[in-house]
């Protein structure tokens, strides 16, 4: 499709380095005018730094980039979007006290001739825009009130307000759901039918498919080349971004079932009620739902991060009281948290003090805290995970996210559990990292172990489970064997039962 | 947050619609909603309390803080902190007393000079002006934090005063600059019209300007605003001079109200400002968040209690005390809110 219309966008022998690593070598990236370009790799490839330096976020050490037919020299970001080009974030970026028009047109106010900002008439721009897009968000509404996919389909709007003649999407679908991807992909094909361009980076394999029109592929920071999404096959576009062929991510082995480990009986709290689940040895315990259904905070409720209102847990059989995290982990669970940055990792401490935070306390001889031991442990790890990292010493906000999960899953496992807790194991980690996790789960359970795994992408859910329970708001609704699980039944029951042919689809 | 209550299925609807109506009220305007508590306590108390001259005074009384604290509201919503504004108050009295003495004055500091009163005034509002162009200029280009970075001005600006006077007071200042701080217009004191309208001004300038909605941005979430491209430099820097420009506003009206210029005046004002804007509700903690009308409903809180106290013979020194407890008193409320509010 459009495969001979113009370049809009040329970048040429690109190259940024980052003291101790050369994020990009030599890259290059041409999108055509009203299409769609997917750009794929794994975290770490150099995607992200790429786009920076398209923004002005980042200032290439080389190369070139030929916009429109105009060579730019990119500083800032203002510069960027003031010569077309605009981007959704990854990390959403949404100023949350500020209501959806003000983040809409933020940089950008219209003034009443008296240079006062014009509320009324910014409120009536992003009403009529959103009204466009089909988002159904009041503008006046404060971010703080949204869902994480409410924020972001405001930050797509955000983009496209900009009426960029190239729009950069950064993992836009990471947080919404499947609905929410029609809407977007409604727009983006609306977008392109105007001669828009859009860059699309994405980690998710059917969106490439369905919506791209080329794909550009980096591994390692460099360019791994270019080719019409048409001629693609899933098998080849993974054997060109981990440079392996992977045949099966899930490596699933159905482990032999113990005696039940955890069982939760009537379990009340916020955001949800009545639930009850048992997990057994050897077992993972797959949850799904669609955002909001409650499954985190149930999650947190069985963890005691939020105290439950009512109901029973029982370990091992034995009923047990659960007022903190705390008694949670003295207890042989461990929870690995949905958002990383914001409940699990200390952003600014090492590598090594990330991993041993939670078992402290195994390392301690009286007030001292013994480090040989630590780096032993932490070094076992690292080697177990395939931890990337320049040393244990590094500070963990260098890491890549798939990276940063792996210190994390090392962090409980060396607590020793008995039952780990894995909200969103995968989410935002590249296709490599992702298959590491599968097979770290996998050797977990062979020991005896239990997991339970609350995830949004199906996929996973059907691909790693040995039973999944299905929540839809607040309430379990029901339980599929790994046998008679289908995406079309799960989905059903998520969505509350009702047979919702544009879900099922 | 959903009570447990709201969670049985029998609880009617209704309690949780006025349940939920009573936390947003209250969220929003419980600040007002203790000032008037206050209000009414106070004047149970004290009938002395609700005389006009003592409402007058109580509002003369907190309108030095209350203009530095206009400013430092706006410093605390762009997440950073200005700690130097209490020693901006003592440069700025004394460079604008030395230019306004009486002709006559044998010991006057520039003798014989005599200037329109326009002068000095421009003069307080430029010396705070400049230290706010320097607080901004090492929290924008040097990246120090703003703590540290007003800290150091604090002490400077603080030592600089003290050079330019040699150590003394300046007095036998003009009538014209006596009456910003003691005369009366319209029957008002002067500090407070100029109260009043620094706050309106302010006001406007923080809600309905592009400024205001960038220092809120750059507050809220720094990364956002720079990408949707916003000159974050420069947006701190200004906050921050217009944050000098009214602790320099302040020091004229202190010195004109006592009749002197003193290099000492103004000591820990800064932490009084700091504190009416957290009373008021700005957050140290989020940025972002703060207005003009709770750091002066928050200025208020602080001189009525000192009135009541003052009024019902309770010991000065308890002022502080109860001082003390209601800064940490706000800033517990504040974080209930945001948790309750998750």
């Amino acid at each position: 499709m459009d495969s001979d219309s113009p370049y809009v966008l040329e970048m040429e022998n690109i190259t940024k380095a980052f003291p101790g690593v050369r994020a990009l070598s030599n890259v290059q990236l041409r999108v055509r005018k009203g299409t769609v370009h997917g750009l794929m790799g794994e975290n770490g490839a150099g995607k992200s730094t790429l786009m920076k330096c398209l923004i002005g976020i980042y200032v290439p050490d080389s190369g070139t980039i030929t916009f429109k037919g105009e060579k730019l020299h990119i500083t800032s970001t203002h510069y960027a979007l003031s010569k077309g080009i605009s981007m959704i974030h990854q990390e959403l970026s949404p100023v949350p006290q500020m209501t959806v028009a003000e983040n809409i047109y933020l940089g950008r106010e219209p003034l009443t001739w008296y240079g006062l900002v014009d509320m009324p008439k910014m409120n009536r721009m992003a009403a009529e825009l959103l009204d466009r897009l089909k988002i159904k968000i009041k503008p006046t509404a404060r971010m703080v009130e949204l869902s994480i996919a409410q924020s972001q389909l405001v930050e797509i709007a955000k983009a496209v307000s900009y009426d960029a003649d190239l729009i950069v999407m950064d993992e836009p679908t990471s947080a919404i759901t499947e609905a929410e991807v029609g809407v977007l992909f409604s727009i983006i094909r609306s977008l392109k039918a105007h001669g828009h361009a859009i860059i699309y980076i994405t980690h998710k394999m059917d969106e490439v498919f369905k919506i791209t029109d080329e794909v550009t592929v980096f591994r390692d920071g460099q360019y791994m080349g270019t080719e019409a999404t048409s001629k693609l096959t899933e098998a080849i576009l993974i054997e060109k971004m981990v440079g392996r062929t992977l045949t099966d991510m899930f490596h699933k082995e159905t482990v032999p079932v113990g005696e039940v480990m955890l069982e939760v009986e009537n379990l009340s709290g916020h955001r949800f009620r009545n639930v009850g689940f048992q997990v057994k040895r050897g077992e993972i315990l797959g949850v799904a739902g669609l955002m909001g259904a409650g499954r985190t905070e149930l999650i947190e409720g069985v963890f005691g991060v939020v105290r439950a209102h009512a109901g029973k847990v029982r370990i091992n059989g034995k009923e047990v009281v659960i007022k903190s995290p705390k008694d949670a982990i003295a207890a042989g669970m461990a929870l690995l948290t949905e958002d990383r940055k914001l409940t699990g990792l200390y952003i600014n401490a090492t590598v090594r003090e990330n991993m041993f935070i939670a078992n402290i306390h195994s390392y301690l001889v009286g007030p001292f805290v013994r480090f040989r031991k630590i780096e032993k442990d932490c070094e076992r790890m690292r080697g177990v995970m395939r931890i990337k990292t320049p040393s244990l010493l590094e500070i963990i906000k260098n890491l890549s996210g798939g990276n940063q999960q792996k210190v994390l899953i090392s962090r409980w496992l060396l607590t020793d559990p008995d039952l780990l807790i894995l909200d969103e194991p995968t989410r935002g980690i590249d296709v490599g990292a992702k298959s590491e996790v599968y097979r770290l789960m996998i050797e977990f359970v062979r020991t005896g172990r239990s997991i339970i795994m609350i995830s949004s992408e199906l996929p996973e859910i059907l691909g790693m489970s040995d039973r999944i329970m299905v929540m839809h708001e607040g309430d379990k609704v029901g339980e599929l064997s790994r046998s008679e699980a289908t995406q079309e039944k799960i989905l059903q029951m998520a969505t509350g039962m009702k047979i919702d042919s544009e879900l099922a689809a | 947050m959903e009570t447990p209550a709201a969670m049985t299925a029998t609880a009617p609807a209704k309690w949780q619609r006025a349940a939920g109506l009573f936390r947003t009220i209250f969220s929003k305007y419980g600040i007002f909603l203790v000032f008037i508590a206050m209000l009414i306590v106070a004047s149970i108390l004290s009938p002395a309390f609700l005389s006009k001259t003592n409402l007058i005074n109580v509002v003369r009384q907190m309108s030095v803080v209350g203009l530095i604290a206009l400013g430092v509201t706006g410093v605390i919503v762009s997440a950073g902190i200005d700690l130097s504004s209490g020693s901006v108050v003592g440069l700025a009295a004394v460079v604008a007393a030395s230019l306004s003495q009486q002709i006559d004055y044998p010991a006057a500091f520039y003798k014989g000079l005599q200037l329109p009163i326009i002068l000095p005034v421009l003069a307080a509002c430029a010396v705070g002006g400049a230290v706010g162009l320097l607080n901004g200029t090492l929290v924008a280009k040097t990246r120090i934090p703003p703590f540290i970075a007003t800290l150091g001005t604090l002490t400077a600006i603080r030592g600089l005063a003290l050079l330019y006077t040699g150590g003394r007071p300046i007095g036998d200042l003009t009538d014209d600059y006596n009456f910003i701080g003691q005369g009366d217009l319209f029957g008002i004191p002067v500090p407070i019209l100029i109260l009043v309208l620094m706050a309106v001004v302010t006001h406007v300038l923080y809600s309905q300007t592009k400024f205001g909605k960038y220092v809120y941005a750059i507050g809220g979430n720094e990364q956002a605003a720079r990408v949707s491209g916003i000159n974050v430099g420069k947006y701190k820097m200004l906050m921050y001079v217009y944050a000098g420009f009214l602790a320099g506003l302040a020091g004229l009206v202190v010195s004109a109200r006592i009749g002197s210029g003193q290099p000492g005046q103004g000591a820990g004002y800064e932490l009084d400002a700091i504190a009416a804007a957290v009373i008021g509700g700005a957050s140290l903690s989020a940025g972002g968040i703060g207005t003009v009308p709770g750091t002066i409903v928050g200025a208020l809180i602080i001189q009525v209690l000192n009135n009541i106290l003052d009024l019902t013979n309770v010991s000065a020194y308890w002022q502080q005390i109860v001082k003390g407890a209601i800064i940490v008193g706000a800033v517990i409320i504040d974080q209930l809110k945001h948790h309750g509010s998750k």
